[in-house]
């Protein structure tokens, strides 16, 4: 990795800042209701599952350095199982998570196994490619839509009970999700493996010399990132109450890529703040003109050539002004 | 005499129609320093990726602590006591002085990709780190980003790196390249510090370090080791003179 490194985040405010966006997300509802604004629950739902998706990125994409073009596929997996098992009638989610968890690691292991023997460029393509081959995969599965994608006709239950069919539950089942990626990803990253892992970002080389073995670590870091992707699909497909091909898009990955960047790479709050500014710039434009697209896409290149370390980077220089640590 | 730490044998590499290690031989027993010194572009660097296994010799073998690694991975002569520094600086930037030598420490530790145990603030970890930083005297800068320490720094830093793996052998690619004089005279002292605990295996240019240090020198010419011997005697060797040294004065 090149360039000048982005502004280090002080510890207090890598403390600070996940329980001030948890706080909030939790009393959104709240707000809501009070304002009649309950459709806001619904986006701030959205907004926490891809949130889910772009975290997990975080860790092989920020922790990692592993430029995967093809996370939409993990996401996909989840997506398409639960809705398959819901169409199946065996849609509770005792089944649903466990089936995901090990479709994810699977393919994961698989896909990994291979791209992770390339770098830069062509580790983007080659997970490129699978990404795409999920995506055709998917539109080849006429019994559950094809091209057309399969509508859910129930929500997954979970032990029997359709605990997610109210919007209140859900919104909350998906923020205890999220706050679990969270930790989850964040003790990773403290641990012994995610030094590991940031080590192989920098210098494989000196890695490989220690005597660690970089494939491995690489990989075992892109399975559990795909299997927390996995998770953010079953509750995506809960949401929509719909699946199609469309999920597995380049396009797709290619969002939660921006999520991260925007959020600030590696910084692990800063992916739920850039899955957040992302959906709601975009719920924003979209309601101002049809052609949002051609707005926001220059409005992105514009933050990532002017802001180092993203939305997290930001932050840690507004705090830092008044006598902040440097180095 | 003891069983050498390291030891290659008929070792055989060519890049293309460029032969850069032809019929090398040399071995480096416990404690010594070994020097190989030799112009630019003789091979020296090309021979020390071939015995931490970065690179595949053609023909010959490589034998690590009595082990034949030849074929090995850099993981595994790691593991088996090997350590190196590298020509170019090679640290973690993003780390702290002090995580970088503790990772180093956790390579070799029970559970080096534990997923439970704090890395951070693991004393089993940056305990062995400090002593390491100690020795080569950056333990003041422990705290710092590795990416902000100065040139020298770096490669003190390296050494650290390669001291808590507690190795038998370490590699020493030019450690005092582009270092100030000062700073360099720190490292040679280090070194001097290190003689009778390690099997050493030097490259460097600094004729005078070398000769100081050394307890052999070898010289290698387009690949070829034209003299192998003590100090004074590769110093007064003719071959060595007209070939090496002549051309460097
Ligand atoms: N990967 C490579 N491919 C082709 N030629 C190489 C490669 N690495 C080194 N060389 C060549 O091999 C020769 C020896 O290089 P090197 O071992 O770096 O020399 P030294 O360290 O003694 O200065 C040089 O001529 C160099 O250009
Ligand atoms: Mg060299």
């Amino acid at each position: 990795m090149s360039g000048a490194p982005p502004p280090a985040l002080s510890p207090r405010l890598n403390r600070l800042a996940p329980l001030v966006i948890f706080a909030l997300l939790a009393l959104a509802p709240l707000v809501a209701h009070a304002l009649g604004a309950g459709h806001w629950v619904s986006l701030l739902t959205r907004v926490m599952i891809l949130a889910i998706a772009a975290l997990s990125l975080d860790l092989i994409l920020g922790l990692g350095g592993m430029v995967s073009f093809g996370h939409a596929a993990f996401v996909g997996i989840g997506a398409y199982m639960a809705g398959i098992l819901v169409h199946e009638g065996i849609g509770d989610l005792l089944v649903t998570v466990p089936v995901v968890l090990v479709c994810c690691a699977f393919y994961g292991a698989f896909t990994g196994a291979i791209s992770l023997r390339t770098q830069g460029v062509a580790f983007i393509m080659i997970t490129l490619a699978f990404g795409q081959m999920a995506y055709f995969f998917a539109q080849a599965l006429y019994r559950y839509g094809g091209d057309d994608g399969l509508t859910l006709n129930a929500r997954s239950t979970l032990a029997g009970f359709a605990v997610l069919n109210n919007k209140l539950v859900f919104f909350y089942i998906v923020l205890a999700v999220l706050v679990a990626s969270f930790l989850l990803i964040r003790g990773l990253a403290g641990s012994r493996f995610g030094r590991a892992l940031t080590g192989c970002r920098d210098n494989a080389t000196r890695m490989a010399s220690l005597g660690y073995d970089v494939l491995r670590i690489r990989l075992t870091a892109f399975v559990i990132s795909g299997m927390i992707a996995g998770v953010a699909g079953i509750l995506l497909a809960n949401h929509t109450e719909f699946v199609s091909p469309a999920y597995i898009a380049w396009q797709r990955s290619g969002e939660f890529i921006f999520m991260v960047i925007i959020g600030g790479l590696g910084s692990l709050w800063g992916a739920i703040a850039g899955a957040a500014a992302f959906l709601l710039i975009e719920e924003g434009l979209s309601g101002v003109t049809e052609h949002w697209k051609a707005i926001f896409g220059p409005l992105i290149i514009l933050f990532v050539l002017f802001t180092r370390g993203g939305i997290a980077g930001f932050v840690a220089r507004l705090t830092n002004r008044n006598g902040g640590g440097h180095d | 005499m003891t069983e050498p730490v390291i030891r290659l044998a008929g070792l055989n590499k060519a890049f293309g129609a460029l032969v850069v290690t032809d019929t090398v031989s040399l071995d480096v027993r416990p404690g010594e320093i070994h020097a190989l010194i030799g112009p630019n572009g003789a091979g020296k660097t090309t021979l020390i990726h071939q015995i931490a296994g970065t690179l595949t010799p053609d023909s010959g073998t490589i034998t690590i602590g009595g082990q034949d690694m030849t074929a090995a991975s850099p993981q595994a002569r790691s593991r088996a006591g090997l350590a190196r520094t590298f020509q170019i600086t090679s640290i973690i930037p993003s780390l702290s002085v002090e995580a970088n030598v503790a990772l180093a420490v956790q390579a070799h530790c029970a559970h080096p990709l534990s997923f439970f145990r704090t890395a951070a603030t693991d004393d089993t970890l940056n305990g062995p780190a400090r002593a390491a930083l100690e020795r080569v005297g950056l333990i003041e800068r422990r705290s710092m980003r590795a990416g902000a320490l100065s040139h020298g720094e770096k490669r003190a830093l390296e050494i650290a790196m390669a001291l808590a793996l507690e190795p038998r052998a370490i590699l020493f690619d030019e450690p005092m390249a582009g270092v100030s004089r000062e700073e360099s005279g720190r490292i040679v002292d280090l070194l001097a510090s290190l003689k009778g605990r390690y099997a050493m295996l030097l490259v460097e240019h600094d004729m005078e370090a070398v000769f100081s240090l050394a307890d052999r020198v070898s010289v290698l010419v387009y690949g070829r080791i034209i003299a192998s011997g003590t100090a004074d005697e590769v110093r007064t060797n003719p071959e060595v003179k007209t070939a090496y040294i002549g051309e460097d004065a």
